[in-house]
Parts: C-alpha cells; sequence; structure tokens
C-alpha cells in the first residue's frame, strides 16, 4: 500500500481501480475535492431529473384524455408555413453549442490562457442567456394559446402542467448555470485563478480546476435537455 | 485487507494532499453561531434535533393519552388527533433521526474518525445547518396558522392531503411540503459533503477498510439519502404545484361535498410510488448508521474484534442497495399488479441475508468476549433485541398473503416501532453514552444512565408488544377512537390501550431524566480523560478532550492498523489504538509471540 501511494503511474485500467479504492487518503488520486463533488452533485440531481421524467410518463399513460400532439403544439408559423418544432430546433442547437464553447474554455484553462478561456466562458454564457431567452418565448407563445398548467385547448390537462413543470426546472438550472458563469468569467478576467484569490463568499482559492467542475455543471445540464427534448417533443 | 492491520508497514506514507486552511473564528458569531467547525456544526444539529425529538415525543403522548382514555382529555379532538399522529411521525423520521444520525454525528465523527482536520467545505457544512434550522422553522410554524398542521398521517397521501375535510389542508400542508424542500436542499449541502470527506480528504493510512463501521454506515446512508430524497422533493413540488396551481400531478377527478373538484385525471399511485422510493430508503438511511454505531460500541465494551469486518462492510452495500428495490412492499393493498407484489415481497425477503450476517456477527463478537455492561453497551444490546424482534415481524409483512389482513392495523405501527424507531433510538443512546465523555470531557451519571436504560427497554417492550397483538386482533391504526366494545373490538382492547399509555406515560418520563442527565453531567459529571473507554479509534486519540479546533493539534495522526486490535494475544493492553506504529506496541514478552 506504501508502495502504490508512492509510485508515480497508477496500474491501468481495473486494476488501478482496485488500487486507487483499496488506497489510503484519497479514492480519487490528483481530483480535489471539487470535482468529486461536482459529481456526486450530478449523480443526485439525475435522480432528481429521472424521477421528473418517470413522473410525466406516468402521468402521460394514466390520463383518460388524449396527449395533445406535439408536431401541432410546438409548430412555429414563419413566413405563413407551420414548420414542427422549429423554435425547439434552434434552442436544442444553442445549448449544445454553449457545450462546444464550454469545453473550449476548459482547454484553455488548462493552458493557462486567461483571456480565451474567459472570452469562450462569456460566450457560454450569451448562449445559455439566449436559450433561456428562447424558452421564455416559447412558454410565451402556449400561453397565448391558452396553454395553462391546470388545462389547455387540445387534451389532457397533464400536458401543461408537466411541460411547464419541468422545462421551467431545467430552465432554472440553466439559469443557474448563466449567472456561475457570469462569476467564473470575472474571476478568470481579473486573474482571481492564477492568484489563488480567496472567493467572495467561501473564501476558498481560485484554481483553474473550478473552470472544469462548472463546466462539468454546464455539459449535465445540456445533457438533460437532450432526454427532455427526446420525451416532450419527440415522443 | 484484515491483513494490512497487522503487517502494516513502518514508515507512514508521503501526504497526498496539501494542509488545509481551516477558517477560523474570529468573534462569538463564528465561533458559537455561525461557526463553520464540524464539531459545533454537529453539536447545534444535535440540540435541534434532540429539541423537536422531545416535541415530538410529547406528540405521542398525546396521541396515547386519547387512544387509552378516550373522551378524558377535551384538549385532544379528531382533528387535532390526526395532526399529532403527522408531526409525530414526520418529526421524528425526518427531522431527528435523519438530521441527528447524518447532520450530528457524521459531522462530529467523520473527521475525527478518518483523521481529518474538518470537512471538506466548511462553510457548505454551516450552510447546510442553518437550512435545516430553518426547515425546523417553517415546520414549526405550521402549528400557528390557520387550521394547524396537516393531518394527513405521515406518509401525506393524496388525494386526502389537499381534499377539504382532512385537517390543515390551506397552511400546513404548504408550509410541510416547504419545509421538506428546504431539509432536502440543506442535507444535499451536508451529504455531498460527507462523502467527499469520506472519498477525499482520509489521513496516511486510513483505507477505506480500515475505516470504523460507524463511517461506513454513515457514508453509505448518506449515499443512499442523496439518490431517495429526489424524490421526496419532486414529489414535494408536485403536491404544492397540485394545490396552490391546479395542477393535477395526483389528484384524480373526484366529487367532494356534492361539487366536482377542479382536478382531473391525475394519479394518487404515483405520488406513493414517489413517496416510498424516497420512504423505504429512508428507513435505512436511518439504519444503516445505527448498525455503524453498534458494531463500535459492542467491540469497544466487549474487548473483542468485531467479528467479520468484512462481511459487515458487504452487508451494508448489500442492504443500502437491496433498499431501493423494495419500495412497493408498502403499497400492497394500494391496487398493483400481482406480479408486482410477488416481485417486491421476494426483494424484501432477501433483505433478510445480509440484515441476517450482521445480527450473527453482533452476536458472535459478543461470544467469549470480556463484556463490560457500562452505559453503552447496555443500549447496544437493547438495540440487538429489538432490531431482532422489529425485523422478525418485518419478514411476517414482507409476504402480500400476511400482509393484506395486517396492514392498516397496529400491528404495522408495532412493527415499525420495533425497528425503526426503538432500533436506532437505543442507538443514538448508546452513542451519547459513549462519546459524550468526548465532547464534553465529562462521564454521564451512572445511577440515572441504569434507570434510564431498564425503563426504556422494558418500558418500549410493554408498549408495543401488545401492539402485535392488537393487530392481530384487527384493531385498525389510525383510528382516533374505537366506540363501545363489540364483537370486532374485544374488552382487552380497551383495557391494554390503557396499560399501553401509563407504560408510555413512564417511558417518556424516564427521556426527560435522560435529558436532566445530559445537562446536569456538563459541569457535574465525572471528569472523563482522554480514553476512558480504552477505546482504539482515532477520535479518542486526540490532544485535548474535548477535541480543538483543528481535531489533532500540530501533526494528523498516521494509521497503521484496523480500529478493532482489542484483546490482541501477545500485547501488554487489551487495546492498540490504530495510530500506534508496529514496532511501538507493548508485548507481553516480546520473544515469545511472533504478531
Amino acid at each position: 500500500m506504501a508502495e502504490s501511494a508512492t509510485q508515480e503511474t497508477p496500474p491501468p485500467g481495473f486494476t488501478g481501480m482496485i488500487s486507487d479504492w483499496s488506497s489510503d487518503q484519497t479514492t480519487f488520486k490528483g481530483a480535489g475535492w471539487g470535482k468529486p463533488m461536482m459529481w456526486l452533485f450530478i449523480l443526485s440531481d439525475i435522480f432528481i431529473f429521472g424521477i421528473f421524467l418517470l413522473g410525466y410518463m406516468s402521468a402521460r399513460l394514466a390520463t383518460p384524455d388524449p396527449w395533445p400532439d406535439a408536431a401541432e403544439v410546438f409548430a412555429l408559423t414563419m413566413f405563413g408555413v407551420q414548420i414542427p418544432l422549429l423554435l425547439i430546433a434552434i434552442m436544442t442547437f444553442i445549448l449544445i453549442s454553449s457545450s462546444g464553447t464550454m469545453a473550449l474554455a476548459v482547454k484553455y484553462g488548462y493552458e493557462r490562457n486567461r483571456k480565451v478561456c474567459g472570452r469562450l466562458i462569456l460566450a457560454t454564457a450569451v448562449l445559455g442567456a439566449i436559450f433561456v431567452g428562447m424558452q421564455a418565448f416559447e412558454w410565451t407563445i402556449l400561453i397565448m394559446d391558452g396553454v395553462r398548467p391546470w388545462a389547455n385547448p387540445w387534451g389532457s390537462a397533464q400536458f401543461g402542467a408537466t411541460f411547464f413543470l419541468i422545462t421551467g426546472f431545467h430552465g432554472t438550472h440553466v439559469t443557474i448555470g448563466v449567472i456561475a458563469l457570469l462569476y467564473m468569467y470575472r474571476k478568470v478576467m481579473r486573474g482571481d485563478l492564477d492568484d489563488g484569490r480567496p472567493g467572495a463568499i467561501t473564501g476558498r482559492k481560485g484554481r483553474w480546476e473550478m473552470v472544469e467542475i462548472l463546466g462539468l455543471y454546464w455539459h449535465f445540464v445540456d445533457l438533460v435537455w437532450v432526454f427532455i427534448f427526446a420525451f416532450f417533443y419527440l415522443w | 485487507m484484515a491483513e494490512l492491520g497487522h503487517d502494516a508497514t513502518s514508515h507512514a506514507p508521503p501526504r497526498e494532499m496539501p494542509e488545509m486552511e481551516l477558517p477560523h473564528s474570529h468573534s462569538w458569531w463564528t465561533t458559537y453561531v455561525f461557526s463553520q467547525d464540524a464539531k459545533t456544526i454537529a453539536i447545534q444539529y444535535s440540540v435541534t434535533a434532540i429539541s423537536v425529538g422531545v416535541f415530538a415525543m410529547f406528540l405521542s403522548i398525546m396521541i396515547r393519552l386519547q387512544l387509552g382514555f378516550p373522551n378524558t382529555f377535551s384538549l385532544i379532538d379528531p382533528s387535532s388527533y390526526l395532526q399529532y399522529v403527522t408531526m409525530h411521525g414526520m418529526i421524528m423520521v425526518v427531522y431527528l433521526l435523519t438530521a441527528l444520525f447524518l447532520g450530528g454525528f457524521g459531522n462530529y465523527f467523520i473527521p475525527l474518525m478518518i483523521g481529518a482536520r474538518d470537512m471538506a467545505f466548511p462553510y457548505l457544512n454551516m450552510l447546510s445547518f442553518w437550512f435545516y434550522f430553518l426547515s425546523v422553522i417553517v415546520l414549526m410554524a405550521s402549528f400557528f396558522v390557520p387550521g394547524g398542521p396537516t393531518g394527513a398521517g405521515w406518509t401525506l397521501y393524496p388525494p386526502q392531503l389537499i381534499s377539504e375535510g382532512t385537517p390543515g389542508i390551506h397552511g400546513g400542508v404548504i408550509l410541510m411540503m416547504i419545509s421538506l424542500g428546504i431539509f432536502i436542499i440543506g442535507f444535499t449541502m451536508g451529504g455531498l459533503n460527507y462523502i467527499v470527506t469520506i472519498l477525499q480528504y482520509r489521513t496516511r493510512g486510513m483505507t477505506l477498510m480500515r475505516m470504523p463501521l460507524t463511517i461506513w454506515g454513515i457514508f453509505l446512508a448518506t449515499m443512499l439519502a442523496l439518490l431517495a430524497f429526489p424524490a421526496l422533493l419532486v414529489a414535494a413540488l408536485m403536491v404544492l404545484l397540485d394545490h396552490l396551481a391546479g395542477t393535477s400531478f395526483f389528484m384524480p377527478t373526484m366529487f367532494s361535498m356534492g361539487e366536482q373538484l377542479p382536478h382531473e385525471g391525475g394519479s394518487p399511485l404515483l405520488f406513493q410510488h414517489l413517496f416510498w422510493f424516497f420512504g423505504h430508503p429512508e428507513v435505512y438511511i436511518v439504519a444503516l448508521p445505527a448498525f455503524g454505531v453498534v458494531s463500535d460500541i459492542l467491540a469497544t465494551h466487549a474487548r473483542r474484534n468485531i467479528f467479520g469486518y468484512r462481511m459487515m462492510v458487504w452487508a451494508l452495500v448489500a442492504i443500502g442497495g437491496l433498499s431501493f428495490v423494495v419500495w412497493a412492499h408498502h403499497m400492497f393493498v394500494s391496487g398493483m399488479n400481482p406480479y408486482f407484489g410477488f416481485l417486491f415481497a421476494t426483494t424484501t425477503l432477501i433483505i433478510a441475508v445480509p440484515t441476517a450476517i450482521k445480527v450473527y456477527n453482533w452476536v458472535l463478537t459478543l461470544w467469549h468476549g470480556n463484556i463490560r455492561l457500562d452505559l453503552p453497551m447496555l443500549f447496544a444490546i437493547g438495540f440487538i433485541f429489538t432490531f431482532i424482534n422489529g425485523g422478525m415481524t418485518g419478514l411476517f409483512l414482507g409476504n402480500v398473503t400476511v400482509d393484506v389482513p395486517l396492514a392498516d392495523t397496529y400491528f404495522v405501527v408495532g412493527h415499525f416501532h420495533m425497528v425503526m424507531a426503538l432500533a436506532p433510538v437505543m442507538t443514538i443512546y448508546a452513542a451519547i453514552y459513549h462519546w459524550y465523555p468526548k465532547i464534553t470531557g465529562r462521564m454521564l451519571n451512572e445511577a440515572m444512565g441504569k434507570i434510564h436504560f431498564w425503563v426504556t427497554f422494558i418500558g418500549a417492550y410493554a408498549i408495543f408488544l401488545p401492539m402485535h397483538y392488537l393487530g392481530l386482533a384487527g384493531v385498525p391504526r389510525r383510528y382516533y377512537a374505537f366506540g363501545e366494545t363489540s364483537p370486532f373490538i374485544g374488552e382487552s382492547v380497551v383495557s391494554l390501550n390503557a396499560f399501553i399509555t401509563v407504560a408510555a406515560v413512564l417511558v417518556a418520563a424516564a427521556q426527560l431524566l435522560f435529558i436532566y442527565n445530559l445537562i446536569r453531567s456538563r459541569k457535574h459529571g465525572k471528569e472523563a480523560g482522554p480514553n476512558p473507554w480504552n477505546a482504539t479509534t482515532l477520535e479518542w486519540q486526540t490532544e485535548h478532550t474535548p477535541p480543538t479546533h483543528g481535531n489533532f493539534g500540530k501533526e494528523l495522526p498516521v494509521v497503521y492498523r484496523w480500529p478493532y486490535d482489542y484483546s490482541v494475544p501477545g500485547a501488554k493492553y487489551d487495546f492498540i489504538p490504530q495510530n500506534v506504529p508496529p514496532e511501538e506496541v507493548e508485548m507481553v514478552d516480546e520473544g515469545a509471540v511472533r504478531r
């Protein structure tokens, strides 16, 4: 055990995993504290969204009224033509793109390229904000069409309830992410992560790992959207 | 890893993580109120939890007074009776047991037992407590809103939860749901902290398989909580929307008082699935830390290594995993596909296997042990008794055909109070008597403790054993009164209910004696010294008692062995602390014994 702790390169694959878990001090070697915490939080949040989606499926199967047709409900009329899922396709494209900029930000962060990293984080935040804005636009259209949490013109009342609840919960996640990204942008540009300047609230020192941890959250929120997209708009 | 305990390397491995800077407190406020020291937070958690626990105990006395002597007390009417039942259950399960085991014991013992300076995220830890405190305040506020707290039963089943006629449907339900939401957010902060601390902040030489079972229990219970509480959070959110926004997640189309309610098409069964997907792991969120604590206390006070340490760990893991696939055994009478009943009965009965492993190992730890009947040991043995009793009746209720006639009778009340109330509460007492000397530096009064134990132990049996009989006699639970005696409600039911109530009042009085003992011994108890029980684990090896900020003084301890080196053959003393290197162990005769 003392040997494994001093070893330069850990043994590969499954053997390495076993030696990590049976070692002392840290289980995830070199991962610090923040990253395992974010993974755990994501695991817990997966259960929240998983249960939301299961509840949605269960409500959809249990309701006696017909379920509204997604292709019609979510259609957008452009130039006199009804294009199904147009808005949602653009929204999804934007959110997935923001994952790309976030991944690049993490890369440049580890290269200590403060300026590029900061701008990419800002770009991610802007894309996220556009997504939330378009979601607000979509909600507005639906509400003007008469969709309410307790009723809608096309069928089962559970449609509005589950739709607003789940997309609203996801939108809240994106909004929190955007705020965190803007805060991180400021930290990166001011050089907090290079200097190890303590944070305003918790007093933890700035580290470049923080960009990656925030990135984990952002990618998770994007991944959740893929499932919401599949279950609400394609089913 | 058992051999690690005995063939440890003589030199310590290098430190992997740099020493953390502790957030130092500068004023009275940051030392005692907004403290970021895990030990202070633990005490804040424990005091809050025990206070609400005492309050919930008085609620249970109100319930018992009504059942034992119906129509005697004008204070209790049918509505307030249901409210007492609901709040008693909810407070005891969530706000006392979960908070005390994980927030209280977890915060105190995780850093000390794994050799850490503090939790990995002290600020988050502080926030976690204040969220918990806020949730308690919101919950208590429901007693002061018009209509009072909700009276839908602690399982909060819709549709009656938010239908006219159930007490407390206006303010009570809303405050209950908000309080649960705040509790879950606060708990998630704490829970992330406990797991990361255990995985990433152990001292040198502390492998996972050298952790005391207490830490294993808390670790796995926290894991369960992080995965199970989301179901309750989602359910609470949906109930709130059903109540406030007029949605119909759980509310079916129904008529009430001659008019159709605005809801339509919801599924009440969905709520039961969500609730019990949280509710069953919740049983083990409470039980797993209790298992761990009892294992450590039995080993220490029987001066014997825990029997089958690795099996104990894997049994904990197995119970934790299985607890996620048994939830629908609470719903055998709710209306399910019979094949589901069969599936869930099978998984439920499989849990008996790892549980039996644990019980056998506890008993085998005592076997040939040098047992000292100290107060913690008495309560730990009491735990084994009540746990075996409650576990056995669990086998009855896990079978669909037996459960159907017994569900919703006092048999169920007897069962879950044995296994879910008494067993963890016995463990809490064992733990407090065991660790109070470390936390305050003074022993609790022995004579008062003995009275407390015997009244509690015998009294608890006097309360809950007759309930099994009541259940078999068909007495339904949750009823406000049973009316005149009849072929259905016999004479014995009435006299037994009165007997149970008298026993309950006596037991409650003994708990007040315990509280008095806690307060009095703080100043007047016997000086304990650093290690009164001659225990091996790291929390007893600290420089100061009670441990100061940063826990271990200048140098963090290095661990060379597992936590159960009691009565090692050849060693001079009957315990070898975890941080004693092999070459420093004092032997009886160095030449004669090979280690």
